[in-house]
């Protein structure tokens, strides 16, 4: 079948493109004329929430991108950030939830694609990645079927491309009953001098197109993912798209030999809204026009419209400007790998976007405004109510080795072994630190010692409480979970997955989200250098937990000294450092009153960004200068779960105090934040005294809270837990889940 | 001491592979393209894992009939050492080179992990730095190492000594016949094996238990 370009624009038509009357009167107002067929199309997937950010600009400017090391920050394909001797370190976070959603193994896969193309379009050869996945209950009846579906595609995608996944998330909330988030992090490493960017260059030059065939796949994807669900979802299936790894290992390998050569003059790869976004951006960027000949786009199937080419998301496509001296080298390049390459166009100096078909003009838009002038809107929002400190007295009692067991094998905090056990970890030979430690570490290839260390983080329950708070948590957990490692934080890419912007309780979450994560990017020096922003996660009007995920590189020196969760000896001093004299004080939105009492209310615990930094500084201090035997952020089930993932994860039994007689669940389960263990030789008195000290010099509490030992996690007032059983019930619920 | 790794589209532990046989043996391998019908003279051939031609049609079938396999197979009956590693192992099965053949997993799903593997022989030239029955840590990381062969071949193996790795402790990560891990041919010069020795062999890996592999391969050739 054929799609004619002559099809009557109507209401109806400009409405199932996603484009409000408002927003078609733009469009008239712009060009002047009624818009052809193809033209509406491109419009409808340029001015897109996904592609144009319409509902979320005005507040991500108001988020700091810049710094000494951010050699780019938002805008392109990924950010770059440098690590000293002449590299970089380019990563992004993006989201597939819709797609995963509806096709789970396709839509994680060509999630994990395309954030992988992000990063090598810029030059980088990817080193790294981590997927941050939520899910719905347990027991809902779609929940095991995405799990696995979306656990095969990440790895199928991933494993076969050959980087080697490190870290991430799992949780489980029925809030994403009827939207799963797949939010996919990729960094790759690049010489400073060789950066690839999309702004096109130089009048008349050729429009190259690489990579795979142009199928009917995706058509319409990015508007897809700018709409809510209904109960017709399943017919949305078909603006899936299908990834092939295989190909895009080779558009990997052809592409860093292409940019060798010289020939790159602009480099864009295809992701959402395909041909179309990627034309314009590269001609946007460099106030050029470009002009397309769709006669000589390689494609997969017949007859293809011109309407179904411009909006197809078939991957592992890319579109260059190229040096035309070079372009038999690039060719031959090209072919080598298997792949196609055909110029398809040509820079101009008119500012127009042309479309050519078949000998018809079926686009002439200007280019700058397809992009620049898409709508911006201030949307309406209310800020989140902030609820009171509940009264947690009447709560009924439960035995601490009792609670520990139940938290510790709970669907939000039991080992995701099941999980990246199907991630390639070890691959490229670099990875210090795999999945289930504070961060992954991956050495930094052709240096003795440096090293990058990679978290992924956000604490949705905390968000929803308290938005402002909530996104300062995801940042400061990240930041944490980086230095905890001896990593110096560097810099973040951030993923916001959130509900219906156009209900301003809505927009009032992410209002306050941003506005928490730029207050504690600043307050942290880890500028936001990419991101992405998924909004309409909603099932038939029910938003998902507000979800801004925060993932963050960190610079390690030197490896070898490096800390890690695991116990390392017998009769080591733990030490807790944190704020508080009490050490641990807040249950409100905790996984213990979450999970154990279904307790839901209350403010989440609030971060202090100038106790953090300190508390950071102290812990990166101590690692550096090799004081450290182990160290581990205090997080989800507060220090009670963070001991006994030390000890599963070493073998080490440990015994703990408390700070006064008492109720011991909310220094055991309380969730307050700015918090690490470290172990130290309790032999070396001095040395303790020296640690104790130095953190009372810089306004921290450090407390000696028990030793490792023996093969039995001793909490104060119960009975001890054999590491083992801790291990067992720690391992068993995932397995017990899926198999 | 000179080694050649073969590369071929959509392998991935190319690169891993190289680091090995450099660190060790003190010089990079040559590297030789799936197009090219010949092989410099070397003493060690190296077949990496990863995804060849995407794992499509079956793992390691179309790369088998790649114009270099042929030329790895003329030099294997010359008697030059052979060695195929995962996806590598896969494709000098479908060559032809060694019997059996790898399916799914019996877990139907992709495994990384580190394993124990027992030197079942060590009186080969892949294997005689290390001593018969000593257990060794390797990683693994397929979704097709479940090793099968037909019940005379099978016992063809076992009675030659062909089988040189075994999952040992309960660590099969594959459901593989006999738990075995890699195999050689009836000369002993190919060897074929799942786990991933070229994973393990410097301290920012965690161990060295894969270094004795290369050692004696490339060590022998000297």
């Amino acid at each position: 079948m054929t799609i004619s370009n002559s099809i009557p624009i109507t209401d109806a038509l400009i409405a199932s493109h996603g484009l409000k009357p408002d927003e078609y009167q733009r469009i008239l107002d712009l060009i002047g004329r009624e818009p052809t067929f193809t033209e509406l199309g491109i419009f409808s997937a340029m001015w897109n929430e996904h592609c144009s950010y319409k509902s979320s600009k005005k507040w991500l400017k108001t988020l700091p991108t810049t710094g000494p090391r951010v050699l780019q920050g938002p805008g392109e394909n990924a950010g770059v950030v440098d690590i000293g001797d002449g590299q970089a370190v380019v990563f992004k976070m993006e989201s597939h939830n819709h797609p995963s959603y509806i096709e789970p193994y396709q839509g994680a896969a060509t999630g994990v694609g395309g954030i992988l193309r992000d990063v090598f379009t810029m030059g980088a050869r990817p080193i790294a990645a981590m997927n941050a996945l939520r899910f719905g209950a347990p027991d809902h009846p779609k929940t095991k079927h995405l799990v696995a579906g979306v656990v095969a595609g990440v790895g199928g995608y991933g494993n076969s491309f050959g980087v080697p996944t490190v870290g991430g998330e799992v949780e489980f909330d029925p809030s994403y009953n009827g939207n799963c988030l797949v939010n996919a992090f990729a960094a790759g490493l690049a010489d400073t001098d060789k950066i690839f960017l999309s702004q096109a260059k130089g009048v008349g030059l050729p429009v190259v197109y690489l990579g795979a065939k142009t199928g009917r796949d995706g058509v319409g994807g990015a508007t897809m993912a700018s709409a809510e669900f209904d109960d017709d979802i399943e017919e949305k299936r078909p603006t899936v798209q299908v990834g092939d790894p295989f190909t895009e290992k080779c558009l990997l390998e052809a592409c860093l030999e292409l940019m060798k050569t010289g020939a790159v003059i602009a480099i864009q790869d295809m992701g959402a809204a395909g041909l179309t976004c990627s034309a314009v951006e590269m001609g946007a960027k460099g106030d050029l026009g470009i002009e397309l000949d769709l006669d000589t786009v390689p494609v997969r199937e017949e007859r293809m419209s011109a309407y179904e080419m411009m909006l197809s998301e078939s991957q592992e496509r890319m579109l260059m400007v190229l040096s035309p001296d070079k372009e038999a080298e690039a060719e031959a390049i090209f072919r080598k790998w298997g792949l196609d390459f055909a110029i398809v166009g040509k820079t101009t100096n008119d500012l127009r976007f042309r479309v050519l078909h078949q000998g018809e003009e079926v686009a002439n838009l200007p280019i700058k405004e397809l992009g620049d002038e898409a709508p911006e809107y201030d949307r309406p929002w209310v800020e989140t109510a902030k609820s009171a400190l509940p009264d947690f007295s009447d709560r009924r009692a439960i035995d601490p080795a009792d609670a520990l067991l139940k938290l510790i094998g709970s669907p939000n905090l039991s080992s995701r072994r099941w999980v990246w056990e199907q991630y390639d970890t070890l691959i490229q030979g670099n990875s210090l630190q795999r999945p289930g430690g504070d961060a992954g570490v991956v050495r930094v290839e052709g240096h003795d010692k440096k090293a990058l260390a990679f978290s992924s983080d956000v604490t949705p329950r905390y968000v929803e409480a308290d938005p402002f708070e909530g996104g300062k948590q995801a940042v400061a957990e990240c930041w944490r979970n980086l230095c905890a490692t001896g990593a110096l934080p560097l810099a973040a890419t951030d993923n916001l997955n959130f509900g219906n912007p156009e209900r301003p309780e809505i927009m009032g979450q992410l209002v306050g989200a941003i506005k928490g994560i730029g207050e504690a990017c600043r307050a942290l020096d880890f500028p936001i250098v990419s991101g992405n922003v998924s909004l309409y996660n909603e099932t038939n009007g029910k938003a998902i937990m507000p979800t801004p995920t925060i993932g963050g590189v960190g610079l390690i020196d030197d490896w070898s000294k490096m800390a890690r969760i695991a116990f390392a000896n017998e009769g080591d001093a733990i030490l807790l450092v944190c704020a508080s004299p009490q050490w641990g004080t807040h249950l409100a939105q905790s996984t213990y009153m979450r999970d154990l009492h279904e307790r839901r209310d209350g403010p989440p615990p609030t971060v202090d960004l100038d106790h953090e930094r300190r508390a950071g500084g102290f812990v990166r201090d101590a690692i550096h200068d090799g004081r450290v035997t182990a160290c581990h952020d205090v997080s989800d089930g507060g220090i009670a779960v963070a001991i006994a993932e030390m000890a599963i994860a070493s073998g080490i039994g440990a015994a703990i105090s408390l700070p006064t007689p008492g109720d011991s669940t909310p220094v055991l389960f309380g969730e307050d934040q700015g918090r690490y263990l470290l172990t130290v030789p309790r032999a070396d008195k001095q040395l303790l005294r020296e640690i104790v000290d130095e953190g009372a010099a810089r306004g921290l509490v450090v407390a000696w809270i028990g030793e490792t030992g023996g093969r039995e996690l001793q909490l104060p007032g119960t009975r001890a837990i054999s590491v083992e059983e801790l291990k067992a019930r720690h391992e068993s619920w995932f397995p017990e889940f899926m198999d | 001491m000179k080694s050649a790794v073969i590369l071929l589209p959509g392998l991935n532990r190319d690169r891993d592979m190289i680091a090995a046989l450099t660190k060790i043996g003190g010089k990079p391998p040559v590297t030789v393209w799936q197009t090219d019908t010949e092989i410099p003279d070397v003493d060690l051939i190296v077949i990496p894992g990863g995804f060849s031609y995407g794992d499509y049609l079956r793992c390691g079938a179309i790369a088998a009939r790649m114009p270099v396999m042929r030329a790895v197979a003329e030099k294997a009956a010359k008697g030059v050492a052979v060695m195929g590693v995962c996806n590598g192992f896969q494709i000098v099965v479908e060559a032809g080179l060694l019997p059996g053949a790898l399916m799914r997993n019996a877990s139907l799903k992709f495994v990384c992990r580190e394993v124990k593997l027992e030197v079942a022989n060590a009186d080969t030239r892949f294997t005689s730095r290390y001593e018969k029955g000593q257990v060794i840590r390797s990683p693994v990381a397929h979704h097709d190492g479940n090793y099968f062969a037909d019940a005379e071949t099978l016992a063809r193996l076992e009675g030659e000594g062909r089988i040189v790795f075994r999952y040992a402790e309960g660590t099969n990560p594959n459901g593989s016949l006999n738990d075995i891990a890699g195999i050689v041919n009836d000369k002993g010069n190919v060897l074929g094996m799942m786990p991933h020795p070229e994973n393990l062999i410097e301290d920012a890996h965690g161990g060295l238990d894969g270094r004795a592999i290369f050692e004696a391969a490339l060590g022998r050739a000297a």
